[in-house]
């Protein structure tokens, strides 16, 4: 089990970093709701949410030192999320709701 | 092998890094039903977003931001004491896990304490569906709504409570489990060889503070253009 490194301690200043850019970034995603994007507002927002969580799973999770299963077991997570949201999307938006509006 | 690597190792293991390796996978599979159990409503709230965006907006902008801005600071500051109590309990440090499990149940406490502030404010606006909805005048005066889309602002509201509400329960749940294992690290119950309760505890607190990440930006900041 040599690839496992389950041991692997992460250095402080890792957390800190990433602490830090965690504060940043909610200070950019408060800017950026006062900003006129157009369409593109939500997505700026959930871009950066993504970001935010990125990191936090990378690092305070410690997925990027984790077992390649642990790994998958995330990428699936996600992607299950996304398959969620958008099939259910394109059924909504593809066909007119009779209370719409 | 010391005697507490002894203990800390289950007969059905063969080695500490495979019982460790086991137990974080199986708290992997547990946040990703979660991932989902919290996608369903993020769902649901993308669907009627859609369907009826003025309404969310106008909706969104009667939320106060700033408390909202400032509870995911403090939720941020929970996440990095978390981060280093898992940090001290893998260096065998106890005490000082200790301690960075309290400072995470007293962020988490603050959090909580600001939650009560904000859904007390929604009871005196009488803005909470189903239990206490404001004449359609009221509402309508006090969410610059009219007509229909005042009834509309209830899913806003449902969902509001439903996805926050949800989200605070989990710390409701974590902040015990954060008491039983700071008491444990204080106890010197955790060494080098072995700390998972600890990094696993993490793990749910971080996944927490995830959905809290995406849950400000969309439901405190949509309605400021």
């Amino acid at each position: 089990m040599a690839s496992s490194d389950s041991h692997h301690v992460v250095p402080v200043g890792a957390y800190i970093a990433v602490f830090l850019a965690l504060v940043a970034f909610t200070g950019i995603t408060v800017w950026a709701a006062g900003q006129d994007f157009g369409a593109y507002n939500t997505a700026v927002a959930v871009g950066i949410a993504v970001a935010k969580a990125t990191m936090v799973v990378l690092i305070f999770m410690h997925v990027k030192w984790g077992t390649k299963l642990t790994q998958l077991y995330v990428v699936a997570g996600v992607v299950f999320l996304l398959i969620l949201i958008a099939i259910t999307m394109s059924d909504y938006i593809s066909r007119p709701w009779p209370i719409m509006r | 092998m010391s005697e507490a690597t002894g203990s800390a190792l289950q007969h059905h293991f063969t080695s500490l890094d495979q019982q460790k390796n086991a137990a974080t996978l199986g708290m992997w599979a547990f946040i990703v039903q979660e991932v989902l159990f919290f996608g369903g409503m993020f769902t649901v709230y993308t669907v009627y977003r859609s369907q009826y965006y003025s309404v969310f907006e106008a909706c969104s902008h009667h939320l106060d931001w700033k408390l909202g801005a400032l509870n995911t600071i403090v939720l941020i500051c929970s996440s990095l004491t978390m981060a280093l109590a898992v940090h001290a309990a893998a260096l065998g440090k106890g005490k000082a896990a200790a301690v960075w499990l309290a400072a995470t149940i007293a962020l988490g406490a603050w959090f909580l304490g600001n939650k009560v502030v904000e859904y007390h404010q929604k009871w005196e606006d009488q803005l909470i569906p189903g239990l206490r909805w404001g004449a359609a005048a009221d509402v309508g005066r006090e969410l610059h709504l009219a007509g229909a889309d005042v009834d509309r602002a209830q899913l806003y509201f449902s969902l509001y409570f439903g996805m926050t509400g949800l989200h605070a329960l989990h710390m409701i749940i974590g902040i015990p489990i954060l008491a039983w294992l700071a008491r444990r690290a204080w106890a010197g119950h955790f060494s080098i060889e072995y700390s998972t309760p600890v990094e696993l505890t993490g793990l749910y607190w971080h996944f927490v503070d995830i959905v809290w990440i995406f849950l400000f930006p969309l439901l405190y900041l949509i309605g400021h253009r």
